[in-house]
């Protein structure tokens, strides 16, 4: 697996436990009622699973696995750059997507990032959706 | 394919259809305004997200993933059952207390939805455990 892909998917990983951490304490909330409060992490519990652990784990798998432009070759998996780009901006965005619970506007700014996020990321593998060893 | 990768997909199946008639009938909740059909949404979702989607992607990392070692090549398959058993102990236990909760709180279904939540939560560390190391750089 590309140090890239490693990145992606042990990054999903962390969120994947921040997650359900988070949705472990509101369903106890839901069992007990010890901190009523805790069911405003819901928006930031679905980010982190949805965007966080499965959105990102697939963005480093497909990277890993998509087919490549000749094996060997220099940049056989595209601008590898613009990809480390796309995994900045895109955990730079859920962080920022989780600080709305203080900071209202965040939520806007971080779906920006992650929208930008996921533009970039779709035009770096676009040519690599294709046969295997075939043309882009 | 690895037999607990195959039971995680084909648990994951089942969970796919529990989704959809759940799904089926939050419809008919909301054409004829049943309330005795309360919290079935929250299970609707997790049945969707957890059952099917997540317990998919744990059954196909575990089978695809690269290799631990030459002698474990997959981690710890001990590990591996205990993240299903974990996983679909949690899930169910929710799926049955979180409906009466809802409709009819009660100390019973309160602390089995906290049994639910730590079981739920030990299924993600499991896994995360068990595959963190099968993240290798080559």
């Amino acid at each position: 697996m590309p140090r890239l892909s490693a990145r992606f998917v042990r990054a999903s990983m962390i969120y994947l436990l921040a997650g359900f951490t988070l949705g472990a304490l509101m369903l106890a909330q839901d069992g007990i009622s010890y901190y009523p409060a805790i069911t405003a992490v819901l928006p930031v519990h679905i980010e982190f699973l949805l965007v966080g652990w499965l959105v990102q784990l697939a963005m480093g798998v497909a990277f890993w696995i998509f087919p490549r432009f000749g094996l060997g070759l220099p940049h056989s998996r595209g601008n590898e750059t613009l990809i480390w780009t796309s995994f900045l901006l895109l955990n730079a965005g859920i962080l920022t997507v989780a600080l709305e619970l203080w900071i209202p506007v965040a939520l806007l700014i971080g779906r920006v990032l992650e929208a930008g996020a996921v533009i970039i990321y779709a035009a770096s593998l676009w040519r690599r959706v294709k046969p295997h060893g075939g043309p882009a | 394919m690895p037999t607990l990768t195959r039971w995680f997909i084909k648990t994951s199946f089942v969970y796919l259809a529990l989704a959809l008639i759940a799904g089926l009938l939050l419809a008919i909740q909301s054409m004829f305004d049943l309330t005795a059909l309360g919290g079935l949404f929250p299970i609707y979702i997790h049945l969707l997200v957890f059952g099917w989607l997540t317990q998919l992607v744990f059954g196909v990392v575990f089978w695809m993933f690269p290799k631990y070692s030459t002698e474990k090549p997959r981690g710890s398959e001990f590990l591996g059952w205990w993240t299903y058993a974990l996983l679909n102990a949690g899930l169910l236990l929710r799926a049955i207390a979180e409906p009466i909760q809802s409709v009819q709180p009660n100390p019973i279904t309160g602390w089995t939805l906290v049994i639910s939540a730590v079981i739920q939560f030990l299924a993600g560390l499991t896994f995360v455990i068990n595959s963190w190391n099968r993240v290798r750089v080559k």
